[in-house]
């Protein structure tokens, strides 16, 4: 007589298992007894309870999440995506590449309350507001691609695009944050532009597997919770209140 | 009348985000027990929460209505959570050469609590925590999707962007992991 198999077992138990399955179990005493032990160990799991959030827990979790969804965010992005033309799109680096000069010059010159007419801690708060949407931008794709559940071939061309256009962005930003001994933000930015420069090289048609192997990178990679802390931390420091001396290192 | 979850999608596509509150009232408490057996930890669990929340509202337009506006969510949760533990998981194995089989072998020779004294004193609760987090985070994710969330085989394949049969063996290995762990200590009969 045939044995039912561990993962046959474990299907029977879960109710996704063959109806022959059952009716071996009624008459084998080896694979009963392989199964009550199978059935202890899973319902010892049962004991596992996740606490009960308190009363009102919905309406926490809603007063915290409004707040950033009073415009609606994919109707602002694709509102986004037609006023970003290839012009605009260079004068936005452009002015992002001047924000970061004149950042760095500020540090290196040490003359912090004339550069540009900022002081040190506001050019400093522009520069996290800068480094946080930069960071909200680009996790945006990576989830995208990440929650896609498309089957068949896939077309990321849209991605592809938008990772290129933050690839040198990112690139500023990760040299800001090395200059300035920020180690945790630039880590994360080198990390971030490889991911992003994976994308941007990758073909606008990926086939299944193609798809796939990006997402298991993104995934193996954790550069979507390495960006949420980042950005997390940034927006904290975005609400401390300026500081009327030298600002802390972005 | 309550809202359907569907009707609340199409409020919030036509631009009303204070729609999207009936779903976040709806889901939020069985997310976070997802994302709370996912992780183990409360303030990850409700930071997952906002995090879920925040994704699906912004992918909102790719939400094409075949699986219930639940399971899509649930898949995104999944994802989320999986984000956190791979990530967490890496730092444990930077902070330790200790590999996870000389820990269950080290686990298994140490003094231990006897299957006897686990079972009547209720230190089996803290044998199961640990032996989840010796899965891996698409083990974990796979066992919690089918024996807590109840989700089939197929739909946990669809949440985790794997075939069926990589589900399935996701969950044949999570269980096998776990039985080798808690077995000894459950096999004095008391379930």
């Amino acid at each position: 007589m045939k044995h039912l198999h561990e993962e046959e077992l474990v299907l029977h138990y879960y109710g996704e298992g063959a109806e022959w399955a059952g009716e071996h179990l009624q008459i084998c005493q080896a694979c009963r007894a392989s199964f009550e032990s199978l059935e202890r160990v899973l319902r010892a799991m049962d004991r596992l309870e996740a606490p009960e959030p308190a009363h009102g827990y919905e309406g926490r979790v809603w007063n915290r999440l409004a707040p950033g969804l009073t415009k609606s965010r994919a109707r602002w992005w694709s509102e986004l995506g037609a006023w970003l033309t290839p012009r605009r799109l260079a004068t936005v680096a452009a002015m992002a590449a001047l924000l970061v000069a004149a950042f760095l010059a500020g540090r290196v010159s040490q003359q912090r309350q004339q550069t540009a007419g900022l002081s040190g801690p506001v050019r400093e708060r522009i520069m996290l507001v800068a480094v946080g949407e930069h960071l909200e931008r680009s996790q945006m794709i990576l989830v995208e691609l990440v929650n896609n559940s498309a089957t068949g071939p896939v077309d990321i061309s849209e991605e592809k695009q938008r990772a290129r256009d933050l690839v040198d962005e990112n690139r500023l930003y990760r040299q800001a944050a090395l200059k300035n001994g920020d180690r945790g933000v630039s880590s994360v930015l080198d990390e971030l532009e490889r991911t992003l420069l994976e994308v941007a090289h990758s073909p606008s048609k990926l086939d299944s597997a193609e798809f796939a192997r990006i997402r298991e990178r993104i995934e193996a990679d954790g550069i979507l919770f390495k960006i949420r802390v980042v950005g997390s931390n940034l927006r904290e420091r975005e609400r401390t209140p300026l500081a009327t001396g030298s600002g802390e290192a972005l | 009348m309550e809202q359907s979850d569907a009707e609340a999608v199409a409020q919030i596509r036509a631009g009303n985000a204070d729609a999207y509150r009936v779903l976040v009232e709806r889901h939020s408490r069985s997310v976070f027990r997802l994302a709370f057996r996912m992780t183990g930890n409360q303030q990850d669990a409700e930071d997952l929460v906002q995090e879920t929340f925040l994704r699906a509202f912004r992918q909102l337009r790719k939400y094409d209505g075949r699986a219930g506006f639940g399971t899509w969510l649930y898949r995104i949760a999944a994802n989320c959570s999986l984000d956190l533990i791979r990530a967490r998981k890496r730092r444990q194995e930077q902070q330790t050469a200790v590999d996870e089989e000389g820990q269950e072998m080290a686990a298994a020779a140490s003094g231990d609590p006897t299957p006897d004294r686990i079972a009547f004193s209720g230190e089996l609760q803290q044998l199961l925590e640990p032996a989840l987090n010796r899965l891996s985070p698409t083990e974990r994710t796979a066992f919690v999707l089918r024996h807590y969330e109840g989700m089939c085989i197929e739909e946990i394949g669809k949440a985790l962007g794997v075939q069926a049969g990589a589900a399935k063996h996701s969950v044949f290995r999570a269980v096998q992991k776990l039985r080798r762990a808690l077995e000894p200590a459950v096999s004095t009969g008391r379930p």
